[in-house]
């Protein structure tokens, strides 16, 4: 059998000295199914173009047909690296959309799920940022600290990635004294172990060589190109949610915000290490503070399962007409839009809901800071060198099931 | 949240085009027509020291409770979200889009980072942005036929992706195709 495979890349007159790559779906450097289409100039990028959309699934639509309880789910799937912070951001605005009050001792609780989660992903992020750039053994280790919160992850919820931990008006489950154990024992290593993680890269020539001045960003630049979190700090700007719209129980906590300077990748890298920090000592003060008292408010909304086979359930009400019931009982579920938006680890995840009286949201925007990062990434890559994008796509900590929606 | 004192200057500088204002759950919301949109966020952003956008999308109002019967709405919006990182206030920008002439000016010249946001909004819900550098679909293949945030959409989708049964093709085509026989058409 003969065949020729032709490659159809169209080359204008005058641009034949170029080179024209495809990097991605499937490298493994791209995060996920990111691809890149890259004009190059020898090795320095002159235009670099990223498509996405490779795992759409649809979930703005797709959450217009589903009650706001049965949304949760959708959002363990957006940043599936810390599935908690997006539970939480979720439940934070439909709270504020149905004026649901949540009882102090779950404000704790989601605080502490939230700041474990962006530990995990921080963690993640060093490991697959270092393995980018060619730093073999911190992956390894941030793997091992990785593990220990997905175990309490696992026991506190039943699952270790796509978690569901929280619900309208307060959280699943209670934690038990055991959690609250092993959550002391991280606490107490996570300081001395990342100081072991610094001094395999933070002085290593290598390292240094490969993150100082490349993909840097200026201040006014990056807050126009909408970067949020980490990404955006590392330019000095002062932007965190958690201290601007304060959420869950940030009001109470004392942690500071750390700023970079230089704007370029060794900045952010440094910024996101500090903020683990910071996440470790707001951990030990939920530890120390957490109140007494019950887990879920009065007036949330009840979860219905669905019957199993050869159960006989004698009320037998939809979803949606339980959650109309509930809110009509309280008169408080108007027509209206609410945006609200939380600190994840990766930046600014805002949920814009249009609501329209009904049991499901008439329309659910999912502002990801992942899909403004790649955007980006057109402007931050070009005229840096081919290797260098490795290291921008890396320090953007981009996740594309976010990114993709 | 107390009164930001930006609606009352948005309605003495664009009178004809603002709307309507309200607040929401302490949010202020305004709602204007598409013509000056490019002037209003420039506005927002020089004069307001309004730096960050939020969030930019559409929103198809046409089964909306609200916004049917009313002449204010239109078939479509496209929904800004701004905030001041200085002084912690932040607006929404409700921009009417009717439905016949389905296009409203990009701000990319303003917030380069709307680039993404705003072909993300032509590609789901058919909004056409006037001198939008690079206005392509983003999140659905670029041969899709249809918007699929609106209404009239239907939520299982309208068949299978054009380009599907050729990709599988290839693909059995493909998995036939290995080193040895590669050489052997050189031959």
């Amino acid at each position: 059998m003969s065949r020729k495979i032709s490659f159809n890349c169209p080359v204008q007159a005058g641009d034949e000295d170029r080179y024209r790559i495809q990097m991605g779906p499937q490298h493994p450097a791209t995060h996920g199914v990111l691809r890149v289409d890259l004009d190059l100039d020898g090795e320095i990028i002159r235009k670099c173009n990223p498509h996405v959309g490779y795992l759409h699934r649809g979930f703005e639509k797709l959450a217009e047909h589903r009650t706001y309880v049965q949304n949760l789910v959708l959002t363990d799937r957006l940043d599936y690296m810390a599935a908690m912070a997006n539970n939480v951001g979720y439940c934070e605005a439909v709270e504020k959309l149905l004026a649901i009050e949540v009882p102090q001792r779950s404000r704790y609780l989601r605080t502490m799920v939230c700041e474990m989660a962006r530990l995990a992903s921080h963690l993640l992020w060093l490991a697959t940022h270092a393995l980018d750039i060619g730093a073999m053994t911190v992956f390894l280790y941030c793997f091992r600290e990785r593990e220990e919160l997905l175990e309490i992850f696992a026991e506190l919820c039943g699952s270790r990635l796509t978690n569901t931990y929280t619900r309208l008006g307060g959280v699943r489950q209670d934690v038990t004294h055991s959690i609250m154990m092993k959550l002391e024992k991280f606490v107490d290593s996570f300081p001395s172990n990342l100081e072991e993680y610094e001094t395999l890269i933070d002085t290593n020539r290598i390292w240094l060589k490969r993150t100082i001045d490349v993909g840097t960003v200026g201040a006014d630049e990056a807050v126009g190109l909408c970067l949020t979190g980490a990404s955006l700090r590392g330019s000095g700007v002062d932007y965190d949610i958690r201290k601007h719209f304060p959420y869950a129980a940030y009001d109470f906590m004392d942690f500071e915000v750390p700023l970079g300077e230089t704007g370029d990748t060794y900045a952010r890298y440094r910024c996101r290490i500090e903020e683990m920090l910071q996440s470790n000592s707001i951990l030990r003060q939920c530890i120390e503070r957490m109140p007494p008292g019950p887990i879920i408010g009065d007036d949330a909304p009840d979860l219905i399962m669905p019957n199993k086979p050869g159960r006989k359930v004698e009320v037998d009400v939809p979803a949606q007409q339980s959650l109309i019931k509930l809110v009509e009982d309280r008169e408080t579920f108007m027509e209206g839009d609410v945006y609200v938006a939380t600190e994840v680890p990766k930046g600014e995840l805002g949920f814009y809901f249009v609501s329209d009286g009904n049991g499901t949201p008439y329309r659910m925007h999912i502002r990801s800071p992942s899909f403004l990062h790649i955007s980006a990434l057109k402007t931050m890559a070009k005229g840096s060198m081919l290797a260098d994008l490795i290291a921008i796509i890396g320090t953007l900590d981009v996740v594309l099931g976010e990114c993709d929606r | 949240m107390e009164s930001t004192g930006i609606i009352p200057r948005l309605e003495v500088s664009y009178p004809d085009d603002v709307l309507h204002s309200y607040q929401y759950c302490g949010q202020d919301v305004v709602l204007t027509r598409k013509k000056h949109i490019l002037d209003i966020c420039s506005f927002i952003r020089d004069q307001c020291a309004m730096n960050h956008l939020m969030f930019l999308c559409a929103v198809d109002n046409s089964r909306r409770k609200e916004a049917i019967g009313k002449n204010e709405y239109e078939r479509f919006e496209v929904v800004y979200q701004f905030y001041s990182m200085t002084t912690k206030h932040s607006i929404r920008i409700r921009a009417q889009v009717p439905d016949d002439d389905c296009s409203i000016e990009s701000i990319t010249s303003l917030w380069p980072g709307a680039d993404c946001l705003e072909r993300e909004c032509f590609d789901l819900m058919g909004i056409h942005f006037s001198s939008h550098p690079d206005l392509r679909r983003i999140l659905m293949p670029e041969d899709w036929k249809g918007h699929p945030l609106r209404k009239e959409y239907p939520l299982r989708g309208i068949g299978e992706w054009a380009g599907y049964e050729t990709l599988k093709e290839k693909s059995l085509e493909l998995r036939t195709f290995d080193y040895r026989s590669s050489q052997k058409g050189n031959e």
